[in-house]
């Protein structure tokens, strides 16, 4: 099986527990404030890596190139107010046109 | 009324995001046929990205797991704060399931009373879930037509698709502490392990910051 379906199928299986637990186990078990706080941080930590990564990693090699120039424009669009949609479609012109004319 | 309104306002400007999902999926070689089960069967965004964005940075599938999972846990917590008042048992607790997501929990906690708050879930649930996978798709589809990502621009929409997931989580002082140290400490590991460890070392910040006050 190749990587593509072992991680679409187990990270699939995976979330479907998560959310079924949450939904069966009593509340008083992990309700704890400690807890809580963790999982508000944890969604900010992995995201943050993740644009990191996905905007100046290729594979092991730190990069900068027209990606960076993408999410300058998604950064400026959010701080603009811009809705969803329009601030990813904004990334991928800006970056779309500086791979074809940098 | 303004429940459903309140859904379908919901469910299709965040399901055309899907298309951005089938779209970056397809771009990082997951084929249409992968890129739509992620959005059936995995159905919660920031992981489905995840996936996708380390796959797409090289990672292993173990690591593209552990990263959806992580980012998947607050789904968990959301089914324990509406099982009291779904109240739910057999196969509707397991759809109920399937439909736990930032938005049918997002609705259903701005409602007054329990029956709008059991409204607001279901609708935006069901509702998101439709315009997702419709969206995810065409994406896809669309994707599969114009070649070459990057000349799309398509490689930078999953770093801004994240970004935009990150935005409204960065309510706090802490929050920002902790996307500068995440971004530091992700960019810093890079060259030295492989691919997609950087990404999950990141849960160590959070826990960390988040232990004390």
């Amino acid at each position: 099986m190749s990587t593509f379906w072992i991680a679409v199928i187990g990270s699939s299986a995976l979330a479907f527990a998560v959310k079924f637990i949450g939904a069966s186990v009593p509340e008083t078990f992990l309700s704890n404030p400690r807890i809580l706080r963790i999982n508000t941080l944890i969604p900010v930590a992995l995201l943050t890596a993740l644009i990191a990564i996905n905007t100046f990693a290729d594979k092991t090699q730190l990069v900068l190139d027209h990606r960076a120039l993408g999410i300058a424009a998604a950064v400026t669009l959010l701080i603009a107010k811009a809705p969803f949609p329009v601030v990813v479609v904004g990334a991928a012109i800006t970056s779309a046109l500086a791979y074809r004319y940098i | 009324m303004s429940v459903k309104r309140d859904s379908f306002s919901v469910s299709i400007t965040v399901g055309a995001y899907g298309g951005a999902f089938g779209a970056a999926a397809v771009a990082a070689d997951f084929s249409v046929l992968q890129a739509c089960l992620l959005s059936l069967l995995l159905f919660s965004g920031a992981s489905q990205f995840a996936v996708v964005g380390v796959i797409a940075a090289g990672g292993t599938a173990i690591n593209a797991i552990a990263t959806s999972t992580l980012l998947g846990t607050r789904n968990g917590l959301y089914g324990l704060r509406l099982a009291p008042i779904l109240k739910l048992r057999g196969w509707r607790r397991v759809v109920a399931a399937q439909i736990t997501i930032d938005e049918s929990i997002g609705v259903a906690l701005a409602q007054k009373d329990e029956a709008e708050m059991r409204r607001g879930f279901w609708y935006t649930g069901f509702g998101v879930f439709i315009f997702w996978n419709l969206f995810t798709l065409a994406g896809a589809l669309g994707a599969q037509a114009i070649g070459d990502p990057s000349a799309w621009g398509l490689d930078a929409a999953v770093p801004a698709a994240f970004l935009g997931l990150l935005w409204p989580r960065l309510s706090d002082r802490k929050s920002w502490v902790l996307a500068g140290f995440a971004i530091l400490l992700a960019l810093s590991l890079t060259p030295f392990v492989p691919a997609g460890i950087p990404i999950i070392t990141c849960t160590l910040l959070a826990i960390i910051i988040g232990w004390r006050k």
